[in-house]
């Protein structure tokens, strides 16, 4: 379901976020049409991570509009967000110490019809099925990665925000990682995904959002950007 | 055995090191609980688990309801004084440091008390046994309520522990203990979570009020004595540790009860000297660490 007026699933407008008095986030505007996967690039402290932690509610200090499937949900709370159909995969991972493998996949509840069951995540993740039995934060960088993202999936949410999965990873992990997204994209899940690393960005993305000092200062489709790498390497400062 | 330590004496301490050790364990699981998921020290508990122990008098006094329905009625009124507690209290402090829900939970105890005190004056008020008698076992005596406290009590902590690492419920308190804001974000409605936790952990302070109100006097201060010695034990196991607290409630009662045999000067102050050393050489409790820590 699409929102009539814009034609696009998702849309924020005019998004602003405090940190305290500080404030990170100065009016972002972007939108995401269904099925599409977009990426959010900028330097380091742009605002990328506020922006996705400003979705989903988890930054409340927060002004503007987020509307998704025609709804605004600017004053909901993180779960009724979540529940709404958005599902978050932080930057940190965040895997829980005290659950093992098997209990962090399986522990987001199922919101919706169409989410992936436990055991083709597994199959789908053979990495995961080895470790089932170990605790969460025992497996190596890649494999918290996969699983942060296998474990989301299982909402039935169709719309996924996803933070730099690639960041701190081998080359042949931030591959299978590419290819599980380009999967994803197949079966026709929204994406909005921060990225840093522009090569792995132009290999999955559609379009590519800029964000400078927590403003959006151009949108750019993939051949646009391959057009003109310079510029975007002025706004990633590489 | 030691000269001059009779048998007698040596198990009937260590029944009432196992006794008040009961108590210990019950009471610290309940706020480990607590202040894992909420990193809120509930100053309150003393005063729930009085509550606890009054309301099973008054059902007694005022309506005529025995020990046996109140062991289910008085955890329930108790749990849900706590839940209001927790709406009208504690949920507007969640955002501010966490230091002033603390303070507004010792304010929440002295209400309590105060209450209490007024209404019902500070002497003791007799709640008779609902088990009267027991067992001669030649070297000891035992009475059948305080074999029933140990064992009830054994299986509440039991039955939370399983409740905690078992189920899906537990696996939740467990992840939001970790990072609250993630499992929000997967759907979960995490502030009812910890409302309801907030409850549960003060239902359990109640029910070992009502276990206690046989035991011991029913008095307003019955709390406030008991729970300096409680946030021992909670330190020593180590804070939010469940199964940390458990275990460091009964070993703790039963060093206390065997002090008393072999040292009887020290017994009250035993507790606070192995505080000292745990604070001097684990400072993040025995028991973190090797367990989950929840
Ligand atoms: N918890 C916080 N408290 C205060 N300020 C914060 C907090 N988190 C982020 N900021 C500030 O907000 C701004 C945006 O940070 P954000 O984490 O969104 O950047 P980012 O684009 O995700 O950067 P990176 O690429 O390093 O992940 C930065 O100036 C940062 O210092
Ligand atoms: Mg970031």
């Amino acid at each position: 379901m699409t929102d009539h007026a814009t034609g696009k699933v998702f849309a924020v407008d005019d998004l602003k976020a405090w940190y305290g008095e500080s404030q990170a986030l100065h009016g972002m505007n972007f939108d995401l049409g269904e099925g599409e996967l977009v990426t959010l690039i900028g330097r380091n402290g742009a605002g990328k991570t506020t922006t996705l932690r400003s979705i989903m509610g988890i930054v409340k200090n927060r002004t503007g509009s987020i509307r998704f499937n025609g709804e605004d949900l600017i004053n909901k709370r993180t779960f009724q967000i979540a529940r709404a159909g958005i599902a978050y995969c932080p930057e940190e991972r965040d895997i829980f110490s005290a659950l093992t493998v098997s209990e962090n996949l399986s522990l987001p509840p199922v919101l919706r019809p169409g989410g992936i069951s436990d055991k083709d995540l597994l199959a789908q993740f053979p990495n995961l099925e080895r470790r089932k039995g170990s605790m969460g934060t025992k497996l190596s960088g890649g494999e918290q990665q996969m699983l942060a993202i296998a474990r989301i999936l299982r909402t039935g949410s169709r719309f996924l925000l996803l933070d730099e999965p690639s960041e701190g990873l081998a080359p042949v992990v931030v591959k299978e990682i590419g290819q599980q997204l380009l999967k994803l994209k197949a079966l026709g899940y929204t994406i909005l995904l921060v990225e840093q690393n522009l090569r792995f960005a132009k290999s999955v993305a559609d379009r590519h959002v800029l964000v400078e000092n927590g403003r959006v200062v151009d949108v750019m489709t993939t051949d646009a950007l391959e057009a003109d790498m310079a510029r975007v390497k002025s706004y990633l400062g590489v | 055995m030691f000269d001059g330590i009779s048998t007698q004496l040596l198990f009937s301490q260590l029944l009432i090191g196992l006794i008040n050790g009961s108590f210990y364990a019950m009471l610290s699981m309940g706020l480990a609980i607590i202040f894992g998921l909420m990193n809120v020290v509930n100053f309150a508990h003393g005063a729930q688990y009085m509550l606890g122990a009054f309301v099973t008098w008054l059902l007694l006094d005022a309506l005529g309801i025995p020990y046996w329905g109140a062991l289910f009625i008085a955890p329930v009124v108790v749990a849900a004084f706590g839940l209001i507690t927790e709406r009208i209290v504690l949920k507007p402090l969640q955002d501010m440091d966490h230091l002033y829900s603390l303070l507004a939970t010792y304010a929440v105890a002295l209400i309590v008390e105060g209450l209490v005190r007024q209404q019902y004056g500070s002497t003791g008020l007799p709640y008779s046994t609902p088990i009267p008698g027991g067992i001669n076992l030649g070297f000891m005596y035992l009475p059948w309520y305080r074999l029933w406290v140990v064992l009830f009590s054994l299986m509440v902590c039991v039955a939370t522990w399983v409740l905690m690492e078992y189920t899906k419920l537990g696996a939740y308190l467990r992840a939001a203990t970790e990072k609250p804001d993630i499992v929000e974000s997967f759907g979960i409605n995490v502030p009812r979570m910890i409302t309801l936790t907030y409850a549960f952990g003060v239902g359990l302070a109640g029910l070992s009020g009502v276990l206690a109100a046989p035991v011991y006097q029913v008095s307003p201060s019955m709390g406030s004595t008991l729970m300096i010695t409680i946030f021992a034990v909670v330190v020593i196991g180590g804070m939010g540790s469940i199964m940390g607290a458990v275990l460091t409630g009964y070993l703790l009662g039963i060093v206390e009860g065997l002090t008393k045999v072999f040292y009887p000067e020290a017994a009250n102050m035993v507790i606070f000297v192995i505080m000292i050393l745990a604070l001097i050489f684990r400072p993040n409790g025995l028991f973190s660490g090797k367990e989950r820590s929840l």
